[in-house]
């Protein structure tokens, strides 16, 4: 016997043999590539790069990181392409440089990066902070900005939280009785004197061209100096964006900040529908091979099971928005939530439908695995049970369901593959571009099911096309997509390590 | 107990008749066709209370069928058609008041190709008990035990009840299942070829083990194996597509056949 690690390979066979592992060679090259694509692509946007200073021959100045270069129409020279950030000032944060005017090039320890609410990212000198305090100048006003900087932190942290979770139940509580006023008005009086705390100060900052802006300290969100950092010191700041960006919920719509909930979503959506979809296509399953007369209306039936999990996923979104949406969410509306109406609360896109959707769409998947799986279980071991006095609901349950489980979990397995990385329908029945709450909080009944959700699938589509400048979205293009490959990776794990658990518990059945 | 010939029979055939008190199954005119033609017709014959009673014929002749018909195991297949009667202690096994896993319960069946359920040996056992219920722990071990001494699998498996059953080798997987099959206590046991599948040391010990426990119930044995029919049984049934040829005490039946039909099967099978 020749082991499964090794390839057959015997004289006489031909190319064959090179063929068939050549092919799964490249697949592995492929998949290898893209993640590493995605990978590096995507984490190394959290890494301070050095920012370049860049003398031309004409003695114009600009600070930023190179990006790639090009060749030149027709001439022989190479132009490269800088992030030079300061869309306040240039309008565009990118600049083209032709390589051969480049006289001198440098990194100079003082060029700072400011990352702002507004306008997107700073880069040049800092001249000044000035606050209530008074003014401070050189050295000392960039230890003065780091300080700053950490209080206007807290601060931020404290208003959001506040925000979120005393007023916002407190507002909506109010659209049902009234009774918090005082509650209310006394949290937002704190909010407004945080908010004055946070307000105040300005940064007097210049560009290395020497045009030179004032910028509202409150605008600010981060700032480091990349050419000063140490590597422990970049490790620990690309460390903290990435968990930013995993915590975060986006910013400045959507090119900037983190997707932690759409992370939260894409996970919450998938186990949902793996809890509506299993029961329901291990049931389907049972009927079809256990319990159903196995004639021709049975094998009709298979053979279109069998075919519904060809059914493109937008088909599936249509039937979701005209029958979950649409019709039930709409009759509940009118039964159950009359007093909001006009404006709907399951008569629209939500988590819900958008699950049961995506369990329809993947219940063939279950339905065709749990069946193998019955149909593996021999039937000697069915008539054993039976044999000793069991019902055939008591042999299905002690005996065929425990040997049929991992085939159960093959089956979620696949549904949740599927599913996970699913966008078509969700645009249609309940995902959104930006909800930056997530659907589970404090608040009764805790799991919101009716509310909208974002979701990392869709929101790759929407970094992608609907921000304007497409060249600063990919790396959190890239980024959002290796996290999508990450969640389905953990989530098939997950189900992986119970099918195994399961397996030693059981005994494998013999394959066919 | 006499020798009666059959009217249904051709002349000359035997069969013995057992009178009803000393019967445990009486198998009257049964007929079964799985759809097409049957593959039992008319099938008549009597299996005596704490015996060893032997089905034997050719492959196709229907002898796991009439086995499985006796614990109604046909019930899940909806081609099958049957017609006559069955009666367990005297009453029909297809009446209206018999519960289905009742009388699988009492008409116990071990197949050909050891079945052990994918669990622990001591669960394996306990399983038929645990469908009853109501059975304290204690009560449980102590019929584990019994029926696994019972099936001469004790000593080799007392140090490891909670292993997998099927970690066991097939003669013990197929001893283990008469043990399963015993817990339950069943009046009646079947066995298909029990031992076509195991070497002859574990064939051996099945066959002591089925002579042993003629004393506590009725066996009925199907096997190709012509010496261990002659080794183990009381009485002998040939049967040939779908027929009952010739039915007798073992001794007759190997020594002095009534038929030319069942010499020739018989030392056909035995040269
Ligand atoms: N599930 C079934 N469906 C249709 N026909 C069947 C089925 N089981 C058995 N038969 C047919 O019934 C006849 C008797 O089969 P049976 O299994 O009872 O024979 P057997 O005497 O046990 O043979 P063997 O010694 O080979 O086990 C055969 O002709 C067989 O083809
Ligand atoms: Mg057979």
């Amino acid at each position: 016997m020749i082991g499964p690690g090794r390839v057959r390979l015997a004289r006489g066979e031909g190319p064959w043999p090179w063929l068939a592992a050549g092919s799964v060679a490249l697949s592995l090259l492929l998949l290898v590539g893209l993640l590493t694509l995605l990978a590096v692509r995507g984490m190394g946007h959290f890494w301070p790069s050095p920012l370049t200073l860049v003398t031309l021959e004409d003695g114009r100045q600009l600070a930023g990181q190179a990006v790639r270069e090009e060749r030149l129409p027709d001439s022989a020279g190479r132009e490269r392409l800088y992030l030079t950030a300061n869309r306040d000032l240039e309008g565009d944060i990118w600049t083209w440089v032709a390589v051969a005017e480049i006289a001198e090039e440098s990194r100079p320890r003082d060029l700072v990066v400011l990352e702002r609410t507004r306008w997107g990212s700073f880069q040049g000198r800092l001249l000044a902070l000035e606050s209530d305090e008074g003014r401070v100048e050189g050295e000392a006003a960039w230890a003065a900005l780091e300080t700053r900087l950490e209080t206007l932190a807290t601060l931020r942290a404290e208003r959001d939280r506040l925000r979120d979770e005393v007023v916002m139940p407190l507002v909506r509580r109010l659209e049902r009785d009234s009774g918090a006023e005082a509650e209310l008005a006394h949290a937002n009086a704190r909010i407004r004197e945080l908010q004055a705390r946070i307000s105040g100060g300005m940064l007097l900052l210049e560009s290395v061209d020497g045009r030179r802006i004032e910028q509202p300290l409150e605008q600010v969100l981060r700032a480091w100096r990349p050419n000063a950092m140490s590597p422990p010191q970049k490790l620990a700041a690309w460390a903290s964006g990435v968990w930013r960006f995993l915590s975060e919920g986006p910013r400045a719509a959507n090119t900037a900040g983190g997707v932690w909930p759409a992370i939260f979503g894409t996970v919450l959506m998938v186990l949902l529908m793996s809890v509506v979809v299993t029961p329901f296509g291990v049931l389907a399953a049972i009927y079809l091979n256990e319990v159903a007369h196995q004639g021709r209306l049975t094998r009709l039936v298979r053979i279109a099971v069998r075919n519904l999990a060809g059914v493109p996923s937008i088909v599936y979104g249509v039937f979701g928005l005209g029958v979950f949406v649409y019709g039930i969410g709409g009759s509940l509306d009118e039964w159950f939530f009359t007093d909001q109406l006009p404006s709907p609360t399951f008569g629209t896109g939500g988590l819900l439908w958008a699950s049961l959707t995506l369990a329809l769409l993947t219940l063939p998947v279950v339905i065709v695995a749990t069946e193998e799986g019955l149909a593996r279980v021999p039937d000697h071991q069915r008539e054993g049970a039976l044999a000793l006095g069991a019902t055939r609901v008591e042999m299905l349950t002690r005996v065929v369901l425990p040997m049929t489980a991992p085939a159960m979990l093959t089956g979620v397995i696949l549904a949740v593959a599927r599913a996970a990385g699913e966008v078509a329908p969700l645009m249609l029945v309940g995902v959104a571009k930006l909800a930056p709450q997530v659907p589970v909080d404090g608040e009764f009944p805790f799991l919101h099911l009716e509310r909208k959700f974002m979701h990392l699938g869709y929101h790759i589509y929407d970094v992608a096309f609907h921000g304007g400048d497409v060249e600063a979205a990919l790396p959190l293009v890239y980024a959002t997509a290796l996290l999508l490959v990450l969640v389905i990776l953990v989530l098939n794990l997950t189900a992986i390590f119970l099918r195994h658990h399961l397996r030693a518990r059981h005994g494998a059945l013999p394959r066919r | 107990m006499s020798v009666v010939s059959s009217p249904r029979l051709a002349a000359g055939n035997s069969i013995i008749d057992f009178d009803p008190a000393s019967c445990c199954l009486e198998i009257e005119g049964l007929t079964l066709a799985y759809g097409g033609s049957p593959a039992l017709r008319e099938l008549t014959l009597r299996v005596p209370r704490q015996r060893v009673t032997a089905f034997i014929g050719p492959s196709g002749c229907g002898k796991s069928t009439l086995l499985r018909a006796l614990n109604r195991l046909h019930d899940l297949n909806d081609e099958v058609r049957l017609s006559g009667s069955i009666r367990l202690e005297g009453q029909d096994i297809h009446g209206p008041e018999v519960e289905v896993a009742e009388l699988r319960r009492r008409v116990g069946m071990v197949f050909q190709a050891p079945n052990p359920f994918p669990m622990s040996i001591y669960d394996n056992v306990a399983f038929g008990l645990r469908l009853q219920g109501g059975i304290r722990k204690r009560q449980l071990d102590d019929i584990v035990e019994w029926a696994l001494e019972s099936a001469a699998l004790w000593d080799e498996v007392k140090d490891r009840l909670k292993s997998s059953a099927w970690a066991l080798s097939g003669g013990q997987q197929q001893r283990l299942v008469i043990a399963r099959t015993l817990a339950v206590r069943p009046e009646v046991l079947l066995l298909d070829e029990p031992a076509s599948a195991l070497d002859p040391i574990s064939t051996l010990k099945i066959e002591e083990l089925i002579r042993n426990l003629k004393s506590q119930l009725t066996l009925v044995l199907v096997t190709h194996n012509m010496q261990q029919a002659a080794r183990v049984s009381d009485y002998t049934a040939f049967l040939q597509e779908g027929e009952l040829v010739e039915y007798g005490t073992t001794d007759t039946l190997f020594t002095n056949p009534r038929l030319a039909r069942t010499e020739n099967y018989i030392t056909g099978r035995m040269a």
